[in-house]
């Protein structure tokens, strides 16, 4: 572990990136405790400007703080981040691993399912399951995790296949363990630094799907979301330019933030790689 | 057996391997149209507000809704097959006629978005691979960085406050000034006019992309024997970046050009619904509010059969480009 952070600190911009992520989580966290109440309720102070009437980010066409919107709205972004992720990886792992250990017509099948989706446009695809299943936090979860988990699939097949003829699987099998035990105790653990620098990327992509499925009117109506904002304050464009702006830059904080400690995270895990370069 | 005919053999067999992916992703269609409150046709009519009750009826039997699901499968099938998506009742036209109609202007952008980010991006990757761990290296990447984490829609507020609100240089929406009837170049120059700012917004994300994998490529060729081979002839340095190293770092750039073109539409939905630049990406935006879901339904298969052709068209592209590789 200690030898871990050492190799991810060398990393300067990765370390820049999980404290920029530290902040915007702290923010998250603490989202009720400066702004408590619903992000939603309206002032009698429409469009201020920032730093008038109180609002350090200005207020929204009806009043809303859009400070108070961006503190609230990072809890959504982050949490549908990483629960979409983590059922993407779910479900890319169980595919990848048994079409990679088991190979053949399993395989076959398997892959051909991935390509499939492979090769559906992803963001066209997450707006039609969300019309379909109607806007909100689930449905938006559950689309993101549709069009992620092909890229896990895969990426987990590859390693399986690599793995699965070495001597210490052979081993497990000449002790008789049963395929399940060794994939998921023996193959499975030997293939979590790519799935995890995979996951880490995979959670800024699923927030920029979010924002993106929110800004098309497509999020959760009762939930605060950074999407939300911008879409909300795009028709006050030439009136009132903070609306949109401090949103945007919020999500492109936290994306590029998410993307640095990514790319540490594969720097750190995948020492000869980096010695290679 | 010479190489065309190799490459033809190629061809069709691609083809035919691109059949069942485009067959799993009508079927898919048909699921999610049956995932969807009501049935079928509540979708298809109900929804726009304004069937009459005989053409439900007439439209439930046409769709075979009283038979079994796979029966309505088959019937689906062959209605696609037969290019019929059903109709538009808020627009007042056939789906298939609506997404032809619609297509041209994101033809347009796509085309213009792809050559602006490759070009582009090429430049760029080349740049910071010849100027390598220099601050010119460093301000690529760090632009790089920023521009592939920047969500499009925002890319493209912040135009229209910077270019068409704070200075009236650009048109914020719309594909053409109708008003004024330009004809001939005048039309053209004033749809060029219209296309500047969602060009560069839908290239900026794949600029960077394509920088990031020119600069890789390039340092990838460097390392490679034909580059040392060609300094001990004693070729200078600048014509084995220019000729030698640049010819076969190009190659994973046009692959990648087309790997991307699924995320491409999906980036013009958003685009084109902030600029409102009439294409198949603002009427699937139209869709959604009017929750004509059968209408989003046919976009989403005719950009599925797109991404596929696409696929195909590359990789044949590729094996002209490439003599080395295979085509068996």
């Amino acid at each position: 572990m200690a030898d871990f952070w050492k190799r991810f600190s060398r990393n300067h911009q990765a370390v820049l990136g999980l404290l920029i992520l530290c902040c915007v989580i702290f923010l998250a966290a603490i989202a009720n405790i400066i702004y408590p109440g619903d992000p939603f309720l309206y002032s009698k102070f429409p469009l201020s400007p920032p730093g008038e009437n109180g609002f350090l980010l200005g207020s929204d066409s009806i009043g809303r703080d859009v400070a108070s919107g961006i503190a609230h709205g990072a809890k959504t972004s982050l949490l549908i981040g990483l629960i979409a992720t983590l059922a993407a990886v779910f479900i890319g792992v169980i595919f990848g691993a048994f079409a990679g250990y088991y190979g053949g017509i399993v395989d076959d099948i398997l892959m051909r399912v991935t390509e499939v989706f492979q090769t559906i446009p992803s963001f066209i695809f997450a707006i039609l399951l969300v019309a379909i299943m109607k806007p909100s936090i689930e449905s938006v979860v559950i689309a993101i995790t549709v069009v992620s988990w092909p890229a896990v699939a895969r990426l987990v097949r590859g390693e399986f296949l690599a793995l699965k003829n070495r001597e210490f699987v052979q081993a497990c099998h000449t002790l008789g363990m049963g395929d399940v035990r060794i994939m998921l105790a023996e193959i499975l653990p030997n293939c979590l630094s790519p799935i995890i620098v995979i996951g880490s990327l995979m959670v800024a992509t699923a927030i920029l799907i979010e924002s993106g499925l929110a800004f098309l009117g497509l999020g959760d109506p009762n939930v605060m979301s950074w999407g939300f904002i911008i879409s909300d304050g795009r028709s006050m464009l030439r009136v009132a330019w903070w609306i949109c702006t401090f949103p945007g830059i919020a999500i492109l904080i936290t994306v590029l933030a998410i993307n640095l400690v990514g790319e540490g995270l594969n720097d750190a895990l995948n020492p000869r790689l980096r010695e290679r370069k | 057996m010479n190489r065309s005919s190799k490459i033809f053999r190629y061809v069709s067999r691609r083809l035919i391997q691109g059949i069942p992916i485009i067959l799993a992703i009508v079927v898919l269609n048909f699921f999610l149209l049956n995932l969807a409150e009501g049935d079928a046709v509540d979708v298809l009519a109900g929804e726009a507000g304004s069937a009459t009750p005989e053409y439900m009826e007439e439209m439930r039997k046409k769709f075979g809704l009283d038979k079994p699901l796979p029966v309505q499968l088959a019937v689906y099938l062959k209605n696609v097959i037969q290019l019929d998506l059903g109709y538009s009742f808020r627009h007042d036209m056939q789906v298939t006629e609506l997404i032809i109609d619609r297509f041209w202007p994101t033809l347009i952008l796509m085309v213009s978005t792809i050559l602006l980010a490759v070009g582009f991006g090429i430049l760029l990757g080349l740049f910071a691979a010849i100027n390598l761990n220099t601050w010119k290296d460093s301000v690529v990447s760090v632009f790089a960085l920023i521009t592939y984490a920047t969500p499009l829609f925002w890319v493209g507020l912040m135009m229209i406050i910077l270019f068409s609100i704070k200075n009236d240089w650009f048109p914020t929406s719309g594909m053409e000034n109708s008003a004024m009837f330009y004809e001939g170049f005048e039309r053209v120059k004033d749809i060029a006019h219209h296309l500047v700012l969602p060009t560069i917004t839908l290239s900026l994300f794949y600029l960077a992309l394509y920088t990031r994998m020119m600069r890789a490529s390039m340092l990838e060729q460097y390392g490679q024997d034909y580059v040392i081979t060609a300094r001990a002839k004693g070729v200078t340095e600048r014509r084995i970046t220019f000729v030698h190293v640049l010819r076969n770092a190009l190659l994973p750039v046009v692959t990648m050009a087309g790997v991307q073109v699924g995320a491409l539409i999906g980036g013009s939905v958003i685009v084109e619904s902030v600029f409102a630049w009439p294409g198949l990406g603002m009427l699937a935006f139209e869709s959604l509010f009017a929750r004509d879901l059968n209408l989003l339904l046919g976009i989403f298969l005719l950009s599925s059969a797109l991404v596929v052709a696409v696929n195909l068209v590359v990789d044949v592209i590729y094996c002209f480009l490439d003599p080395r590789i295979e085509v068996n």
